[in-house]
């Protein structure tokens, strides 16, 4: 039982006109980087329910006779990436304003800083003050800043390759500065999410004993 | 942003001037797949991709079905001896991994990533090269964790590998790690899935196709992706956290050291709640579809069916510590999840009478497709009662962890998921193939599958009652347990029957079945109104949507002014369905695979070193980098106007 | 269409009621011999009516869409295509009875459960006699504690409680999870490392009873059994006292050639046997084996035979278990049988 074949080719509707590219929610990169928000928000968000779960117990946190971590080279991350919100809302605006000298040279600028962050990352994993295995606070600790640390990683990769890439004849193509403008985006999820966990490793150690 | 070079060229656009076959040869050339191997692994048509993730999955429900004939024969009488305690733990757990992890839900997603695009009106899915890479690392994952079981160094501390028992101390070895490897594989798959599903529902739909004008499958479909998306993380963590305490030392589950195994059950439960749901609404959304097409009549309450999807997706995410009822948490912390876990049954009971209710005021035809309908129905429903006794914590008290719940989930699993799966294979088997499938032989199979399921799977519930454990290798005589497993056991070996004559079934018709046109049901959906089986490119001219059962119209439109020399598909607006964009479609390419292949290499590696996972993400970066690097210019700096 | 239906739904019938007959059994949760269960009974009685009521008012509903369905097929009849909007008002209130009525079970049902769950919990009120059950893979050890110092009581795969008494199990583990299931009189409880929970058990009449682990432990998780005796007062107060008292050392005979089998080879260095230098922790304790009605947690039944059987291959009739093949002769094997024999 087939049905009738149809009666009007319409035509009416002209496709033509549309833009081949736009910014912010009308791009599809946008929704597939909020879907990566979304999955790695979830894990994250799980990641710091486990750290509470374990720490809901009857004994000190962390526990004794270990201290909680050392401030400096985490306090000195978080304003760092901090004040690189700075450099990445001017890319952003470069980027929707096609000006695409200003973006290069901004991007090149945040590439640099992710470079000090990773070095500041380095010390902060060196001053934790306890190790993965020695227990299950410090297991959470780590994984916790692992976590984040391929987080801002692979971002800061992406930023690095989409530097290059702005050189590149590519650097011209409309789609491209609606990557740059997406990769701002990405990057503020990246020290969002980091300020919890910033209080969570730094802060609650200290506040609850 | 334009080039000035980009404004002297013209385009080649569809409309009333290139139409018929003279468009047909254009589009054909610009969206099929290079012919042989390499044109096939570089393929990015969802159509090659679903078609790849069906059969992929048929034969992992197969190996998984082997498995269960060899627990129902070791388990046919007390004290047998065909197979001992380590290697029937390792069939056990591997026979739920398979089924839950490499059949149930990559079979959802095959139909979802064949039809959803044609449902809606599109030429592909959103992000088509993460669509390839994720059947790739499918089956990479699924190959290694069958490898190690043939290897005889398969999982063994079952599908949900509770710690301590698959800790570092009582599971040594690379067993459980296979196991934890398989999940962050499939997890990822199914991840991107999700993400290519949702962004394809949300923005690729037909121009005119409102939400309320959107099919009922698809509806299902962005429910469960965005289900996978928020539990998935949940298991990918609490696997990595596994792996972390085999094989570096952490103490996450270590009850000596500050951790706690009930951990691992929340993670793990978060995760697997939701799971079954994730199973089941796909299954719900067939229904709908071959309720509407076989009763000639819009599903009655279709708000009502689109609600109860969504609340069944929220409400899932609110049931997971009915599965731990038994671990002692506070009583009055146990009320909410029985509240819950009662509640969910609503939404599924609305679909229910809506569908009965569609089939009272319609016209049924009670084809094949419908028969497994009718199927489901007799069979989820026993199983979502059983379901609410469940959610009572005394009775669950007494039947968890007993073959009454394996009777309950087999039954909302088989019944709930693979019938429907069955009648919708059925139902879109012309679309796929051009043919029907025999009838005859369908039939056949139904009447031997059906009741065979029962008499393997209705036993067991008494046989919880009456005091069967699960995950038991054999059982002593005396018990009054040995002719109730006989009869489950010679089921099985039927219901197995059954399945095999479907599936030869589908094989033979794939040749000889009796060629189908476009639409043989008479059915209203979009992808009917295409060849059988569609072309590369779907549909000749981008269809336009006026009503929700678009071939039921006489009226049809289409648009104009899509190119036909280059990939591109049109985006809509969210709500509202206007076009807003025209959208390059990437081309094949061999990158997904190569990506695939370095992820697989530094995932596999990562079990036998941990290092390996900082050396093996060099290639996997260096893989994505070359994958997502601009590859030509032909469709950039397009001017407004030609 | 609606026969095939009626002959499935007789065919059910017949199913379910022929299994009905064979759910008695020292090992089901559908005798009701404690308190908990009988509660835990009727509770699920409740549930299988309504279930019943449920299923065949949705086996109904299908048999008559079908048939008016067909009757619009033969009559040209029924709605076709897209209904109109505010359409089919009958069937939208129909939608939201169905939906209502639905809800009003639950929550009867959920009102059920609250009921029997504060009857079980006031059931457990009161002076209670406290056990300890520690799992362990793949056998259970068992303490009684009591007030009087010197009266605690240690034995292994045996559960023996009084009737009419409240009892109070609390439950641990020091290896991997495990779960003490005694359907006749209870629901089950997990045991779970780094925790304890309890499980109380209330008997009202002696009777003889089997337990089963119930959470996936290992390779012997199928052959984790417990024995569960129920006693009157006096007997289990006469059970307690023999248990208490140190089993004699032989002086003479096949038994003290057991007996200094026993102490000098492995076997003392994983159990113990009160009043002997055998005094290992990590096995099951042996003091009064001979009493005791089952070998390796329900594994074999207790005769001289399985005894000999068990010491001589415990990995032939448990794979995978902790006990190794200890180097004996058939005449040793014999002695040291002999000996635990006499562990009354």
């Amino acid at each position: 039982m087939a049905s009738a074949p149809p009666t009007i080719q319409d035509f009416s509707l002209d496709l033509a006109p549309l833009e081949t590219h736009a910014f912010g929610h009308r791009s599809l990169t946008w929704w597939g980087i909020v879907a990566f928000f979304l999955i790695e928000g979830t894990a994250f968000a799980l990641a710091i329910a486990a750290y509470f779960f374990l720490m809901d117990k009857d004994s000190a946190w962390p526990p004794p006779p270990f201290a909680p971590p050392d401030l400096l080279a985490g306090t000195l991350f978080t304003i760092l990436i901090l004040l690189s919100e700075i450099p990445n809302t001017l890319v952003k605006w470069a980027a929707e304003a096609y000006d695409l000298p200003r973006v290069r040279r901004l991007l090149v600028f945040i590439g640099l800083i992710g470079a000090v962050l990773m070095v500041l990352r380095a010390f902060e994993f060196n001053s934790l003050n306890v190790l993965w295995h020695q227990n299950a606070y410090g297991s959470v600790v780590w994984m916790l800043l692992v976590l984040h640390t391929t987080h801002i990683l692979t971002d800061w990769i992406d930023t690095l390759v989409l530097a290059a890439l702005m050189f590149t004849p590519h650097g011209t193509e409309g789609r491209r500065f609606v990557d740059c403008s997406e990769n701002a985006v990405y990057w503020r999820f990246v020290w969002l999410l980091w300020l919890p966990i910033y209080v969570l490793i730094y802060w609650l150690p200290r506040l609850v004993n | 942003m334009s080039d000035g070079k980009a404004s002297e060229r013209t385009y080649l656009r569809d409309g009333p001037d290139l139409t018929g076959a003279p468009l047909h040869d254009k589009l054909l050339a610009t969206w099929q797949d290079r012919p042989g191997f390499w044109g096939w692994a570089g393929s990015v048509d969802h159509k090659s991709i679903g078609r790849r993730y069906l059969v992929t999955a048929f034969v992992f429900l197969s190996l998984g079905g082997v498995l269960a004939l060899l627990m129902r024969s070791q388990l046919a009488s007390s004290n047998l001896h065909l197979l001992g305690p380590d290697r029937y733990n390792q069939i056990f757990t591997m026979h739920g991994t398979t089924m839950m992890f490499l059949f149930a839900v990559p079979v959802m997603d095959a139909m979802a990533i064949y039809l959803v695009p044609l449902m809606v009106g599109t030429r592909n899915l959103a992000f088509p090269r993460l669509n390839a890479f994720s059947w790739w690392m499918y089956v990479a994952g699924g190959s290694m964790l069958w490898i190690a079981f043939v290897l005889n160094v398969g999982p063994d501390a079952g599908w949900f590998s509770y710690v301590p028992l698959a800790g570092p101390e009582f599971s040594p070895g690379k067993r459980v790690d296979f196991w934890a490897q398989m999940v962050t594989f499939t997890e990822v798959a199914a991840l991107a899935v999700a993400v290519s599903i949702t962004a394809t529902i949300l923005k690729g739909r037909a121009p005119g196709m409102t939400l309320a004008r959107t099919p009922l499958f698809v509806w299902a479909m962005l429910v469960v992706s965005l289900m996978v998306i928020f539990s998935m993380p949940a298991i990918a963590l609490a696997s990595a956290m596994l792996m972390a305490d085999r094989m570096v030392g952490t103490q996450f589950f270590n009850s000596y050291e500050y951790g706690d195994s009930l951990l691992w059950q929340h993670m793990f439960w978060f995760f697997g709640h939701p799971e079954v749901y994730i199973i089941f609404l796909p299954a719900t959304g067939f229904v709908s579809e071959i309720v509407q097409t076989f009763t000639g009549r819009q599903v009655f309450g279709h708000t009502a069916v689109v609600l109860s999807l969504v609340a069944t997706g929220l409400l899932a995410f609110g049931l997971w510590v009915h599965h731990m009822f038994a671990t002692g948490l506070p009583r009055m912390g146990y009320a909410f999840y029985t509240a819950a876990s009662m509640a969910v049954s609503v939404p599924s009971g609305i679909q229910i009478f809506c569908w009965l209710a569609t089939i009272w005021t319609g016209r049924p035809r009670f084809t094949l497709p419908m028969l497994w309908v009718v199927a489901f129905i007799v069979t989820f429903v026993l199983g979502g009662l059983t379901g609410v006794m469940l959610a009572s914590v005394p009775v669950d008290l007494q039947v968890h962890d007993t073959f009454f719940v394996v009777a309950h989930f087999h039954y909302v699993l088989i019944g709930g998921a693979v019938f429907p799966l069955l009648g919708a294979i059925t139902y879109w088997f012309p679309k796929f193939t051009g043919r029907m499938m025999n009838e005859r032989v369908g039939r056949i199979a139904f009447w031997i599958a059906v009741p065979a399921f029962h008499l393997t799977f209705f036993p067991m519930h008494f046989l919880g009652i009456m005091g069967m454990p699960r995950r038991v290798y054999t059982y002593p005589g005396g018990m009054g347990w040995d002719t109730l497993n006989l009869v489950a056991s010679i089921g099985a070996f039927v219901f197995a029957a059954g399945v095999v004559v479907f599936i030869g079934n589908v094989l033979w018709s794939a040749r000889n079945g009796e060629p189908a046109g476009d639409d043989p049901w008479g059915a209203p959906g979009l992808e009917w109104a295409t060849t059988s089986p569609p072309q590369p490119y779907n549909f000749p001219h981008q269809p336009v949507v006026l009503d929700a059962t678009p071939l039921w119209n006489p009226e049809r439109a289409v648009a104009r002014g899509l190119r036909v020399e280059d990939r591109e598909v049109v985006l809509t607006t969210v709500f509202e369905a206007r076009p807003d964009l025209r959208e390059p479609s990437p081309v094949p390419t061999l990158w997904p695979m190569i990506a695939a292949a370095a992820t697989t290499v530094l995932f596999v590696s990562s079990i036998f070193a941990p290092w390996a996972v900082v050396i093996g993400s060099v290639p996997v970066a260096i893989a994505l980098i070359a994958w997502f690097w601009p590859k030509d210019r032909s469709h950039e700096g397009e001017p407004v106007v030609d | 269409m609606s026969r095939r239906l009626l002959h499935g739904t007789f065919a059910s019938a017949v199913l379910a009621l022929s299994g009905c007959a064979a759910l008695h059994g020292p090992q089901s949760s559908a005798m009701g011999n404690g308190v908990e269960s009988a509660l835990i009974g009727r509770l699920f009685d409740a549930f299988l009516w309504v279930a019943v009521a449920v299923y065949l008012f949705v086996l109904a509903y299908l048999a008559l869409a079908a048939r008016r369905g067909r009757l619009n097929r033969q009559r040209g009849d029924g709605i076709q295509g897209e209904p109109p909007g505010g359409a089919e008002p009958g069937w939208h209130l129909g939608l939201v009875t169905f939906a209502s009525v639905t809800a009003l079970i639950l929550f009867g049902l959920a009102l059920a459960t609250w009921f029997t769950d504060r009857a079980i919990a006031r059931s457990a009120a009161g002076k209670a006699i406290s056990v300890e059950v520690i799992g362990h893979q793949w056998w259970w050890e068992v303490r009684y504690h009591d007030p009087v110092a010197g009266r605690e009581l240690r034995t292994a795969n045996e559960l023996v409680i009084p009737a009419g008494a409240n009892v109070k199990v609390s439950l641990s583990s020091p290896d991997v999870i495990h779960s003490l299931w005694i359907p006749n009189l209870a629901g089950k409880q997990d045991l779970i490392p780094g925790r304890t929970s309890d499980l109380n058990l209330k008997v009202p009449r002696p009777g003889e009873f089997r337990a089963q682990c119930a959470e996936f432990c290992g390779l012997q998780h199928a052959k984790m059994a417990l024995p569960v005796s129920v006693k009157g007062p006096a007997d289990f107060a006469g059970w307690y006292n023999a248990g208490l008292a140190t089993p004699p050392i032989p002086t003479g005979g096949l038994a003290f050639a057991g007996y200094s089998l026993f102490i000098g080879r492995q076997c003392a260095s994983c159990h113990n046997i009160a009043g002997t230098p055998a005094s290992g922790q990590v096995a099951p304790d042996l003091s009064h084996i001979a009493s005791r009605k089952t070998i390796a947690a329900g594994a074999l039944p207790m005769s001289t035979a399985n005894l000999d059987r068990w010491i001589a291959d415990p990995q032939g009739v448990k794979p995978g278990n902790q006990m190794p093949q200890v180097p004996l002769t058939d005449a040793e094997r014999g002695a040291v049988v002999a000996y635990l024999e006499t562990l009354k």
